[in-house]
């Protein structure tokens, strides 16, 4: 994918046999036997089977699949709460499966904090308390730990609970202690293990925009579980998708929901609002011609018909959009006998955004009907957006 | 025809006179130990004046459970003090509070062993069975030759009769820990260590206290009934009343014993209910 980002994770050809004899189970995996036959053979299970992807730094990663599908298996491997049967998993080149027992209590100590879909908090200590945990089991001196735990729990807005138990706060709040603790301890990747699965809808959307805005502020590497497609294609930069131990697909939510790899995941897609995820870019079209500041009207003009379109953008020489011009002013212009086109510009056009919704797009077009531009930060002119390719792409992504 | 019977009996007998012989430096200072605490505890307790034992039973009660609690407690005890049982009380108390000290030291690191083991725990249940369902006179009869008549043997018996609860307890509770509360221990890189005494012996505190409680209760029961091995205390005064066929002193330890019972269960009931 992008090349100049950092691997974080890289999982290669990971598979995990729940009973006795894996290498049995194994065999016949690679013989192409598939798992209710290796159950009804060996008597085991195969949870996950030749698993490979990255995790990128600072991506928040969203693995997703049913009930099942290993989704929860493959999170534990990261983390060797479940030890894999064969395959490589490396943090920062450091090989998980062949780390001692010391090694990796201090390589979990270092690289993963967990959040749990039940939240795992410990009864027995005050919501500061289990903030620390983590930098508890670490040794961290009591001041630092209470100060990295208030801050976070600062983060995730819950000031003025330090001294409360858990059993005395909502479902939605617990969840927010299960989080401090994982942020107060710094680790460098993040596992989310159906975080916000126990969650009320209404609360469950309120903790992903706040999950987004953290990632916003602190770029952690994290790796969310999820059964949720919405879920999963409202947080995640890119999704892995799992179906009975396999990898279906991996990709952003853009990806999975324009090109799905195959009849499961558009099935799976099917329940999908697309109109929401779908953005500016997907339906975006190169700009067929535009205009220069410095050129006259009759050049402006005379692109407008070679091209048959009834006006234009205008750009300067390193295509920041300036404005539009119809071809109407144009020809007020020659009239008027003017050199040059920037009094005859209107401002009075639609500009979006790469990620803007589809379904705000298609509002702006019932008042007028340019094409819309769409632009980068720097004001860049990158393509345009017609009403026809508004209604093609949410009808393409609705088959 | 006529089938040999096994001489199960010859056996033990001669397994426990092998013991006593060649133990019998070990046994004889366990002994000594022993007498020592318990010299020691009785003549701390009944330095204190009734009064001020009574006074302090009844403010613990307080503290730690109810003012309810208090007043019973209080009452209660200055009955025996009135029957004239105080001094037999004393004794009973001491036998119970070493008794139990000895059982729990023992018994929470093996129930924390037998949670942590499966084989351990596979090992360690049918022994419990077996301590648990043998009648408790017969616990008596050995402890004479290895640590003769008195009150080292009935500590000795009430031991073994009283263990068994904390430890089970004790499994119980560790065991009882939610898993995934030992998952997010394990996921933040808790050694084994951390792991129990963070979250694990924490979390099953309430379940050992119960244990700790049964514990009292059957080593109360039982110190009672050493009293036919020597033991001092309010056993001894039931004991007396039955060779003399006077119900009426047998009722009046007997009514002691209750409320010395009942004191210290509601009070260790209340240190496990008290904590998260």
């Amino acid at each position: 994918m992008d090349e100049t980002r950092n691997v974080k994770i890289q999982v290669r050809g990971v598979s995990k046999v729940f009973g006795k004899n894996p290498k049995s189970a194994l065999k016949l995996r690679d013989q192409g036997l598939k798992r209710p036959e290796i159950l009804e053979k060996t008597g085991q299970t195969l949870g996950l089977s030749d698993i490979s992807f990255d995790v990128y730094e600072g991506e928040l990663l969203v693995i997703m699949g049913l009930s099942g599908s290993g989704k929860s298996t493959l999170i534990r491997c990261l983390n060797r709460l479940i030890d894999t049967s064969e395959g490589d998993i490396l943090i920062d080149d450091e090989h998980i499966p062949s780390l001692s027992e010391k090694a990796l209590l201090e390589c979990r100590r270092r690289h993963f904090s967990m959040v749990f879909q039940n939240f795992a908090l410990f009864p027995h200590k005050t919501v500061l308390q289990n903030a620390q945990f983590g930098l508890e089991i670490r040794g961290i001196a009591p001041a630092e730990r209470d100060k990295k735990a208030r801050e976070s729990l600062t983060q995730v807005g819950l000031d003025g609970w330090e001294d409360a138990y858990p059993n005395q706060l909502s479902g939605g709040m617990q969840q927010r202690v299960g989080l401090a603790r994982a942020l107060a301890n710094d680790a460098s990747v993040l596992l989310m293990d159906e975080a916000f699965s126990a969650l009320d809808p209404l609360i469950r959307k309120d903790m992903q925009q706040e999950l987004l805005q953290l990632q916003s502020r602190m770029q952690k590497t994290t790796v969310f579980i999820t059964h949720d497609l919405d879920e999963a294609l409202n947080i995640g930069d890119r999704i892995v998708l799992l179906k009975d131990g396999e990898v279906v697909q991996i990709g952003t939510p853009e990806d999975i929901l324009t090109k799905p790899a195959d009849d499961y995941v558009r099935r799976f897609i099917e329940g999908v609002d697309r109109s929401r995820i779908l953005t500016a870019e997907s339906a975006m079209r190169p700009v067929r011609s535009t205009a220069r500041e410095s050129d006259g009207p009759r050049t402006a003009l005379r692109r407008m018909r070679d091209h048959s379109i009834d006006s234009i953008y205008v750009t300067d020489r390193d295509r920041k959009l300036l404005g539009l011009l119809e071809a109407d002013a144009a020809s007020h212009a020659i009239e008027a006998g003017a050199d040059t086109i920037n009094e005859y510009m209107t401002q009075d056009f639609r500009k979006v955004t790469t990620d803007e919704p589809l379904q705000n797009l298609f509002a702006m077009f019932s008042d007028k009907s340019f094409p819309i531009a769409v632009i980068d930060e720097q004001q860049r002119l990158l393509g345009v957006v017609v009403k026809g390719a508004v209604l093609d792409e949410l009808a393409r992504a609705g088959e | 025809m006529d089938i040999p019977s096994i001489p199960l009996g010859y056996w033990i007998e001669s397994g426990l006179t092998w013991l006593t012989s060649e133990y019998s430096l070990i046994t004889r200072a366990i002994s000594r130990v022993t007498q020592t605490g318990i010299g020691g505890l009785n003549d701390g307790l009944m330095w204190l004046p009734p009064w001020a034992l009574l006074a302090i039973i009844a403010l613990l009660c307080w503290k730690a459970a109810s003012p309810r609690l208090a007043i019973g407690a209080a009452a209660g005890m200055a009955l025996i003090w009135n029957l004239g049982l105080w001094d037999p009380m004393i004794e009973t108390l001491t036998l119970v509070v070493i008794a139990t000290l000895v059982a729990v030291v023992m018994a929470i690191p093996v129930g924390i062993a037998a949670a942590l083991s499966q084989r351990l725990y596979r090992v360690i249940m049918p022994i419990l069975d077996f301590m648990q369902t043998m009648p408790a006179f017969v616990y008596l009869i050995p402890a004479i030759p290895f640590f003769g008549i008195g009150s080292v043997s009935a500590i000795f018996a009430t031991v073994i009769f009283s263990m068994p609860p904390a430890i089970r307890f004790t499994t119980l509770g560790i065991r009882q820990v939610p898993v995934e509360l030992i998952e997010a221990a394990d996921a933040y890189g808790a050694t084994r260590g951390q792991k129990l005494f963070k979250v694990q012996l924490p979390l099953s505190l309430p379940t050992v206290m119960a244990g700790i409680n049964q514990t009292i209760m059957l080593a109360l029961s039982m110190v009672v009934i050493a009293a036919m091995i020597g033991a001092d205390g309010l056993g001894s005064e039931v004991w007396r009343a039955i060779q003399r066929l006077r119900p009426g002193d047998g009722f009046e330890a007997g009514i002691a014993v209750v409320i010395l019972a009942m004191v210290l269960d509601r009070l260790t009931q209340s240190f496990s209910k008290s904590r998260r």
